[in-house]
């Protein structure tokens, strides 16, 4: 019998939502791992770094590794798996962009671990206990990876052949992508798995869009009624859409939720927050300052309106005025 | 014969040039081309004196061949001045025009710094970002379009009169546009004509009535342009005719409905007069008006306020059933190839000013009221008398009434000075009264200008040099009871004084209409701070503007007197016939195109065109871009949020590799 191609799921930084993502093939993940052999998948099954380590580089055919790159640990698993495959693949959006984990970019690494140790309201913590790298006690000394100053997507790291965007990408897309190796039919390296033409396109809402939108204000979905079929940039309401790669088959615009950019810019596009703020702003009606103001007053967090998935990948990266220690940082 | 180099390997030609010591004063070109000449891809790297001389360009031409040459840089002015010349440069080596670059290491180095060693250091950043460029340009093709041999004129002032016959007599399609009921525009008020005197009249009627009887000019009064659509060669332009409720062609001017009227007597204040004197709601604004049609005024005529007249009028017209109660408005389409703006100007509103008592003394008048009441066909038939029937024995004349000052306007309105004198002369004829002139400088620079200042200081012109700060009617003096007391500061017998007058002239400036960016915006033109037209370039392009095919002429360019008017109109027409007779334009090809396959029909673009260039295709469900319409201002290309618009000339790896190289220099 030949030996099935062997592939290895792995995840960094991320929610988990992923490897929901590999389960919700439901019955067909049967038919996949019919053909494959699976060596490492750390949410479901047991296998050490070491058995890892022990392969022959390259034995591996692919690694979908998901999850954005924070800590030590996570640089130094992916340059392991990135010895170990043929293929390494930026499976979802913390991978393909930095994800949500990157939009704490915004802040540095001190900052972050104040907030969360010592001053979020929920948090009770009179002796400013934190975390420590090392701590020995009774002779045994445990250790934690460190986090790096900035979050980094998965191609800021290693070497990656393919990427699969989404959060977390449907289960079409990866069926089709997972087809497409095991069938040896891939496109040229750098591809990004999905459809290259914006959401629009496959938004049923498309037609109600009007030409001129002309926006006097904007509204968070939650602050008003959706209408169920109308584009949701003509109620004033934010939508990723028009900047963001197809592929989903616009799931949320039908679940009557406007789309927050998970799949990423299309291939053309360096910066997808720069071009929905410009394609945005260019269309406020109001032409004064005062007037532009309150229209914009309606997005309160622009970075995590535009930028929501992709703060690594885009081309400030990060904060420029994070304190000196961040900035000296390796990275 | 061209050759397609777009998958050659890339080998680079660059050119510094000297500009004699224009650039190399401030510039190491030799440095810079030694540099430039060891970049990637760089085969040939020179410096020369004078790269748009004869030889200069020979040397680009001969190096393409020579050298196999397929991307040429030259760093010298700017594109404005020699793009052309260098792209025609690279056409004659063989190459699309388009594998051409420029580096302005003039404009915008050599002329604005003034250390050697860092204008130097910028040159170079410069040349290295068009060096990264120009590997990733492609051949493109200039197309060509066809001019409609026809020009539209808006307004039918003595700019619009004389390009309307001018390009009518050289046998072109003349559609001539009026918002008033006649042309003649400001012109047609004034009684005489600075410096000469020759009467307004007698020169501009003819002028008038030729444009009305002109087989080449459609003149259309009382109408507006609503809209404008198109492009240099085929503008579609709608105009919108104002009812008049008078049918044009069947009336005849005999003006019979005029003497019918149910009113017996003028009674409502006539617009041509500046209010001064009465017509009747049937009326012509003057005599000699054209065309020599009248029309109904809404606001006034009973049958039409009230819906309840016996229609005397109606009967007078008898069978040319020439008046038309229930006319509307209407809209016409005309192509056409050129257009020439001449919406003149408006005369600044004196109440603006309250230390003058405009409005509020009876016998402050402006300079605009007083060339109709020196005019003998004017309301009081020329006799120079004010409000209250008296002749003045003195009078006032107050220059640069909301001109040259910080608080109203700041320009010099260029007239005022010339048009005073006039009106100072023509009172002291009229009337032999004492006229004072308060002026702050004298500004006389036309042909026989000074010499008309001469000859009325001769005539015993009062001229106190000073602003005038107050005109009131509080008298404290012996001699100021029931005058008008002018208080001004003499500068040049260095005291206040108090002059008083009967009446008081305020020599207003001249503004741009206020719906001027209205028009603006109609023909896609700019505008100076102050408002008025701009120019496509102040000495090289005076009529011209940055839309191909919209020319301007006279005031609404900027205050000038009638001589530089119709000059300028003359150039104008000049312009257009240019165009006209080449027969058709070259369109740049830096235009933006859609990628259809990547287009997510997003519409974003579409609103953002300044050019309205962008349609959406409803049977694909994509943006479409007119290539004849679009000028290439990259607006779409920035805002499009899928990346799917693409400009050429300005594609992102084009520009991101121009930054990179910028940013790369040591």
């Amino acid at each position: 019998m030949p030996t099935k191609p062997k592939i290895a799921f792995y995840w960094c930084a991320s929610c988990g939502g992923c490897e929901e993502a590999v389960v919700d093939l439901a019955e067909d993940i049967l038919g996949v791992i019919e053909k494959i052999d699976i060596v490492l998948w750390p949410v479901a099954m047991d296998f050490k770094k070491k058995d890892i380590q022990a392969m022959p580089d390259g034995s591996i055919v692919a690694t979908l590794l998901n999850g954005a790159i924070r800590s030590d640990e996570q640089e130094e698993m992916a340059h392991l798996l990135r010895r170990k495959s043929q293929y390494m693949i930026a499976y979802g959006a913390c991978a393909h962009l930095g994800g949500i984990p990157s939009l704490a970019n915004q802040y540095s690494r001190e900052q972050m671990l104040k907030y969360v140790y010592e001053e979020t309201p929920t948090t009770h913590n009179e002796q400013k206990v934190r975390p420590q790298l090392k701590w020995s006690e009774n002779g045994r000394e445990v250790t934690l990876p460190e986090l790096r100053h900035v979050v980094r997507a998965l191609d800021q790291v290693v070497d990656v052949d393919y990427y699969i965007p989404g959060c977390p990408p449907t289960p079409k897309i990866t069926q089709q992508a997972v087809g497409a190796l095991l069938e040896g039919k891939l496109p040229p390296k750098g591809t990004t798995l999905a459809p290259d033409i914006a959401l629009c396109d496959q938004c049923a809402r498309k037609g109600t869009k009007p030409t001129d939108v002309s926006f006097t204000e904007f509204k968070r979905p939650h602050q008003k009624l959706l209408d169920p079929e109308k584009c949701f940039l003509s109620q004033g309401v934010v939508c990723m859409g028009p900047a963001t790669r197809g592929g989903c088959e616009a799931v949320c615009t039908a679940g009557n939720m406007p789309c927050t950019g998970c799949f990423g810019p299309t291939s053309r596009v360096k910066d997808q927050g720069a071009k929905i703020l410009s394609s945005l702003c260019a269309n406020i009606g109001p032409r004064d300052e005062e007037g532009i103001d309150k229209v914009l007053a309606g997005i309160p967090d622009p970075v995590g309106t535009f930028y929501r998935y992709g703060l690594a990948k885009c081309m400030l990266r990060r904060k420029v005025n994070l304190p000196p220690q961040a900035q000296e940082a390796k990275v | 014969m061209q050759m397609d180099n777009q998958k050659a390997e890339v080998r680079i030609g660059f050119y510094a040039c000297h500009c004699g010591s224009n650039i190399a004063g401030m510039v190491d070109v030799v440095e810079v081309a030694k540099k430039a000449g060891k970049l990637p891809h760089v085969v040939l790297s020179r410096d020369y004196k004078y790269m748009c001389s004869d030889p200069g360009q020979e040397l680009i031409a001969q190096d393409i061949k020579e050298h196999k040459l397929n991307r040429i840089v030259v760093a010298s002015c700017s594109p404005l001045l020699h793009e052309h010349t260098f792209r025609t440069a690279t056409e004659k080596g063989g190459l699309n025009p388009f594998y051409f670059h420029m580096v302005n290491i003039r404009e915008h180095n050599s002329w604005v710094h003034t250390d050697r060693q860092e204008a130097t250091e910028k040159a170079y950043a410069l040349t290295q970002a068009a060096i990264r460029r120009v590997a990733h340009h492609k051949a493109l093709e200039v197309k060509k379009v066809k001019i409609e041999p026809s020009v539209l004129i808006v307004g039918g002032g003595i700019a619009g009169i004389h390009a309307a016959l001018t390009m009518a007599e050289a046998g072109k399609k003349v559609y001539l546009v009026e918002r008033e009921p006649t042309i003649g525009g400001h012109m047609a008020k004034f009684d005489k004509t600075f410096p000469t005197l020759d009467c307004a009249a007698c020169i501009l009627t003819p002028k008038m009535s030729t444009v009305g009887s002109h087989p080449n000019i459609t003149l259309w009064t009382y109408s507006e342009v609503a809209k404008v659509e198109g492009f240099v060669g085929n503008y579609k332009v709608t105009v919108k005719r104002k009812p008049r409720y008078i049918i044009e062609d069947a009336c005849v001017g005999c003006m019979e409905c005029i003497k019918s009227c149910v009113y017996k007597e003028p009674k409502f204040a006539d617009e041509f007069n500046e209010g001064l004197g009465k017509r009747k709601p049937v009326y012509i604004p003057f005599p000699q008006a054209t065309p020599q049609v009248v029309l109904i005024d809404p606001e006034t005529c009973l049958q039409l306020k009230t819906g309840k007249c016996k229609k005397t009028c109606v009967e007078a017209c008898a069978d040319r059933h020439a008046i038309d109660f229930n006319q509307k408005e209407e809209f016409i389409d005309i192509q056409v190839g050129t257009v020439i703006v001449a919406t003149g100007f408006k005369t600044f509103d004196a109440e603006r000013l309250p230390q003058y008592g405009y409005g509020v003394h009876k016998n402050v008048y402006t300079a605009l009221e007083v060339e109709r009441l020196v005019n003998a066909s004017g309301p009081t038939g020329g006799h120079v008398v004010m409000r209250d029937g008296q002749e003045p024995k003195s009078v006032g004349i107050i220059h640069c009434v909301g001109s040259r000052d910080k608080k109203t306007n700041r320009w010099c309105s260029r007239v005022c000075c010339m048009y005073s004198m006039k009106l100072a002369h023509l009172i002291k004829e009229h009337t032999g009264a004492e006229v004072y002139s308060f002026y702050i400088d004298m500004r006389t620079p036309g042909k026989g200008y000074e010499e008309f200042y001469d000859k009325l200081l001769e005539e015993g012109v009062q001229f106190i040099r000073g602003r005038v700060g107050e005109v009131t009617d509080w008298a404290y003096a012996p001699g100021e009871d029931g005058k008008l007391v002018i208080r001004v500061e003499d500068t040049l017998a260095g005291y206040v004084r108090r002059i008083p007058v009967d009446m008081v002239v305020l020599a207003s400036g001249l503004e741009p209409h206020k719906d001027s960016q209205d028009v603006r915006r109609l023909f896609n033109m700019s505008c100076s701070t102050e408002g008025f037209f701009l120019e496509r370039h102040p000495k090289l392009a005076p009529v011209s503007t940055f839309t191909e095919g919209v020319f301007i002429a006279g005031c609404c360019q900027g205050p000038r007197d009638i001589p530089d008017t119709v000059a300028q109109a003359g150039a104008a027409a000049a312009e257009a016939l240019v165009l006209i007779d080449k027969g058709s334009v070259e369109l740049e090809p830096n235009t933006a195109y859609i990628l259809e396959q990547e287009c997510s029909g997003c519409k974003s673009c579409i609103p953002l065109c300044p050019y309205t260039a962008i349609a959406f295709a409803e049977d694909r469900n994509k943006a479409v871009i007119n290539e004849a319409l679009c000028k290439g201002c990259g607006t779409c290309v920035a805002s499009c949020p899928s990346g799917s618009i693409v400009q050429n000339l300005f594609e992102d790896e084009e520009i991101f590799k121009e930054i990179e190289g910028v940013l790369a220099y040591e």
